[in-house]
């Protein structure tokens, strides 16, 4: 399996504060991989610099063989990498149709002009989006609140819109922050569901973030332990479980929740 | 189809101008000069509000120097239908169709110029958030307008003179169809849910693919192209474009249209533009007819300045008890373009 | 046109950077609490100069020496201000003080069209400009090329009184303590037991006194006012605050005397780059450097 993300001594600081410190690794491709650790240990700082919101301060980024170092988030994103956010970054007055179809927008052929004159190939193009979110919408069990607008949908419902949305500006590369953070147990086993069913049936790379054990090491098929923005285990599940200094950290801080 | 709402748009629109019309007729004397110079101001604040909603309310930008944009399209559009009338006059059966062609193109490059300085104006607005925008676009309108009051070529101080009266109800109509038309058009469309999802959050929206500078710019573009025609519109109805009637004043008073409507909705932009427009003219007319009061040697006089000290306290209220406005977001079905169910 | 760089021109810029300096002061001390562009700033200003009016021609019977006079409409004036600017706050700021921001910026906007409007709409001010009285008789001296008049040494004492007093309370006092905790985190001072909304109020009280104050010299230095006086310095003095770090007192000060330097420079040269001229030292800063010259960068976090 070829690296689908390389990051290579990847560094970033803020002021004086080291986040991140010196990364190296790979996701490979087709694989769940899984990057956990305690709260402020660099994880989100981690995905920010992936989709461009910084420029790592030190290090290379790349993906699908290409430099993206320092590149804007919006061609990150048009360049197969989508991500959720952990607190929920939703359009919320906008319904949750409209909120799939922005993520298709950068695909659409139809120019200004053809738009506001609504020429027959923009009605066309319309119709075309507007099957494909339906098509998402089905699948993430969202048809019933598809025309709701997106502010008025239960917790649950918009977590699953979020990962749809990434999912609809047609991803090799899917990044969620936190995607348990909030739920419960069942919920938290159908959310287990949904990150196998993505990657099989979209073919995407999953590549989450999460300080829920129990989720990473059930889904992840490679996990990557970090503290104070430094490597401290990466490898299987099950290794990196019974690594000592990985349970000190995790243990020694009042508990991993199992 | 997609699009069979347009033909309902449309048939309001053409019975509103039937009704006026008629109304207006010398015979009927219903509507009679008065009211329809309200009813054209009412058409072009129309446009105004509109096109201010697309860049506050769809974009989620924060411009007070609408009517800046305005400006320069009044005094593009009124510098060449002035310089054009100092021709030689054109053969006979030239003279009607002809002058309307001008108007029409002049109101035309008036826009495309104002669009162009809304280019200039958009790209400071990449980085800057609500506060500062503000000021910057505060700014860059009292810019023009100084620019404007010192240029002597089109008047200065004294303003632009002598502006042909070209705008006239069916012209003005014509114009704020098409505007409310194609924005609408615009803004269900895939670009503007592209703008609506700026206004939403910015950062998703960066990270969906969506290149939010190209849209910000989009729409600073777009709004103040229709500004520029409104401005045209106006300077042929008042025959006159001086640089004070598009001042940081004036431009707060589009800003009340679009939040008494709704910031976003163009319906509300549309309803405010119109009941303010007859609120100003009724409440100017009441303050008139107020007897003046004589407190010993000294006489007061309530004057119409009164208008706008209501007008400001309405816009304080909102944001104190509705800041939603009449339509908050929404539409009236009417402008909506229904999408088939599956 | 006189002459580009003279010492008259550095004489004018410094009298009207006092002025500027006085209004920054308020703009910048109120966002550094609030957070809030006070668009209404200008008009504590113009309504200072117009209070000014008033007492002169209140206390104008009593014969008193011009200083005196000149110190007892100053009061008036930082009263006028003062008033203004709590009443804005407590019925206009307040209530919005914990939602959008966006909203308190429009209300904030409503607020000073309403002072300019209801001026100009009140019969006994009106909207036409008034000529402010000589209250104290004017005396030039030459220093040097320049020609100094005694309005320019008021100009420059009073507002470094008045600054000197303000960084005093600032850096000294528990008072300023409390002012500068709640401008650093608004909730953890509340926990520390500060009268935070107290404090707000007297922000705007100093801010509004000084912005009164900056009436009178204006009103003294430039004979003419009118109700729409406060627009263009008002947004002026704000460019002047930006320009030394917005939320920052020195660059307050810093950057409004190199406004009234520049402008007045400008305006010999052409009278139109001086009007301008604030314009482009604003989109200058913005582009260049955002937190202003004497400001910290401070890092969102997302």
């Amino acid at each position: 399996m070829s690296a689908l993300l390389s990051i290579q001594k990847m560094s970033h600081y803020f002021g004086g504060l080291k986040a991140v410190s010196d990364f190296t690794f790979d996701v490979p491709e087709g694989v769940i991989y899984g990057l956990i650790g305690p709260n402020g240990s660099g994880k989100t700082t981690t995905f920010n610099l992936i989709t461009g919101i910084y420029a790592p301060t030190e290090g290379k980024i790349f993906f699908d063989g290409k430099d993206i170092t320092g590149h804007k988030p919006f061609r990150i994103v048009q360049g197969g990498i989508a991500r959720t956010f952990q607190n929920l970054r939703i359009f919320g007055n906008l319904s949750v149709v409209d909120n799939i179809r922005v993520a298709r927008h950068y695909t659409v052929k139809s120019g200004f002009f053809t738009s506001i004159l609504r020429l027959p190939s923009f009605r066309k193009e319309e119709e075309e989006i507007r099957e494909d979110a339906m098509q998402l919408i089905k699948m993430m069990h969202l048809e019933d609140r598809a025309l709701d607008n997106a502010k008025n949908l239960p917790y649950g419902a918009l977590r699953r819109l979020e990962i749809a949305r990434a999912l609809a500006t047609k991803p090799k590369l899917v990044l969620l922050d936190e995607p348990a953070a909030g739920m419960n147990p069942k919920e938290t086993e159908e959310l287990m569901g949904l990150i196998r069913r993505v990657r099989d049936e979209f073919k995407v790379t999953v590549f989450l973030i999460e300080h829920h054990m129990k989720l990473v090491m059930n889904v992840c098929e490679r996990v990557k332990v970090i503290d104070f923005g430094e490597t401290i285990a990466e490898g299987a599940p099950q290794d990196v479980g019974k690594d000592p200094k990985v349970l000190e950290a995790y243990l020694g801080r009042g508990g991993a929740e199992c | 189809m997609g699009n069979f709402k347009l033909p309902r748009l449309l048939i309001v629109a053409v019975i509103f101008f039937i009704v006026v019309t008629v109304l207006s007729l010398d015979q009927v004397y219903i509507l009679n000069g008065y009211f329809m110079v309200i009813i054209n101001r009412c058409m072009i604040f129309v446009i105004l509000a509109s096109s201010l909603n697309l860049i506050n309310g769809i974009t989620g930008q924060f411009s007070l120097g609408h009517m800046g944009f305005a400006a320069v399209g009044a005094y593009v559009s009124g510098t060449i239908t002035t310089l054009l009338l100092k021709l030689p006059p054109p053969p006979p059966g030239f003279a009607i169709s002809g002058s309307m062609f001008i108007f029409v193109v002049a109101i035309l490059v008036g826009g495309i110029s104002a669009a162009f300085v809304g280019f200039l104006i958009g790209f400071p607005s990449l980085r800057l958030k609500g506060d500062y925008l503000a000021i910057v676009t505060l700014g860059f309108g009292e810019i023009i307008r100084t620019i404007l009051n010192n240029i002597d070529y089109v008047g200065g101080p004294r303003g632009l003179l002598g502006i042909p009266k070209f705008s006239n109800f069916t012209s003005i109509w014509a114009f704020t169809l098409l505007t409310i038309v194609l924005l609408r058009n615009l803004v269900q469309s895939s670009h503007g849910r592209a703008m609506l999802s700026i206004r939403e959050n910015e950062l998703a929206s960066e990270l969906c693919g969506i290149d939010t500078t190209r849209y910000k710019v989009m729409g600073f573009v777009v709004g103040a192209f229709f500004a520029g025609v409104a401005g045209g519109l106006l300077a042929h109805l008042l025959q006159i474009a001086h640089p004070t009637q598009y001042g940081f004043l004036p431009s707060c008073l589009v800003l009340i249209m679009v939040y008494a409507g709704g910031m976003g909705s163009m319906t509300g932009s549309i309803l405010a533009a119109f009941c303010l427009t007859f609120l100003t003219e009724g409440l100017r007319v009441g303050i008139d007819a107020l007897p003046v009061f004589t407190f010993g040697a000294t006489t007061f006089r309530i004057g119409t300045e009164w208008v706008m000290v209501i007008y400001s306290v309405l816009l304080v209220l909102i944001m104190l008890f509705r800041t939603e406005g009449i339509m908050g977001m929404r539409e009236a079905k009417l402008l909506i373009i229904e999408e088939k169910k599956k | 046109m006189g002459e580009l760089f003279s010492l008259q021109q550095l004489v004018n810029g410094l009298q009207l950077g006092s002025i500027y300096a006085l209004i920054a002061l308020g703009y910048t001390m109120v966002y550094g609490i609030v957070r809030l562009i006070n668009f209404a700033h200008g008009d504590f200003y113009m309504l200072g100069a117009y209070a000014a009016y008033a007492a002169f021609f209140l206390f104008n019977a009593y014969i008193m020496p011009g200083n005196v006079f000149v110190f007892i409409v100053l009061i008036v004036a930082m009263i006028g201000g003062a008033a203004v600017a709590m009443l804005a706050n407590r019925f206009a700021y307040k209530p919005l003080r914990y939602k959008p921001k966006l909203s308190s910026l429009v209300t904030a906007i409503g607020v000073s069209m309403f002072l300019e409007y209801f001026c100009s709409a009140l019969p006994v001010i009106g909207p036409s400009p008034r000529g402010f009285p000589e209250i104290l008789p004017k005396v030039m001296w030459k220093i040097g090329s320049a020609q100094v008049s005694n309005y320019v040494v008021i100009d420059l004492v009073v507002a470094a009184a008045l600054m000197a007093g303000l960084t005093l309370l600032v850096q000294k006092s528990p008072l300023g303590r409390a002012m500068r905790a709640v401008s650093e985190d608004k909730d953890a001072a509340k926990l520390m037991g500060i009268n935070v909304e107290g404090i707000i109020s007297f922000t705007f009280l100093v801010g509004g006194a000084f912005a009164g104050a900056a009436g009178l010299l204006a009103g003294l230095t430039y004979p003419r006012i009118t109700p729409y006086m406060g627009i263009l310095p008002g947004l002026k003095a704000f460019i002047s605050a930006v320009l030394g770090g917005i939320g920052n007192i020195p660059g307050a000060m810093l950057g409004a005397y190199i406004m009234g330097i520049a402008e007045t420079t400008a305006n010999a040269y052409n009278s139109l780059l001086g009007e301008g001229i604030a314009f482009v030292i604003l989109i200058i800063v913005l582009l260049v450097r955002p937190t202003g010259l004497l400001g910290e960068k401070t890092a969102d976090k997302i």
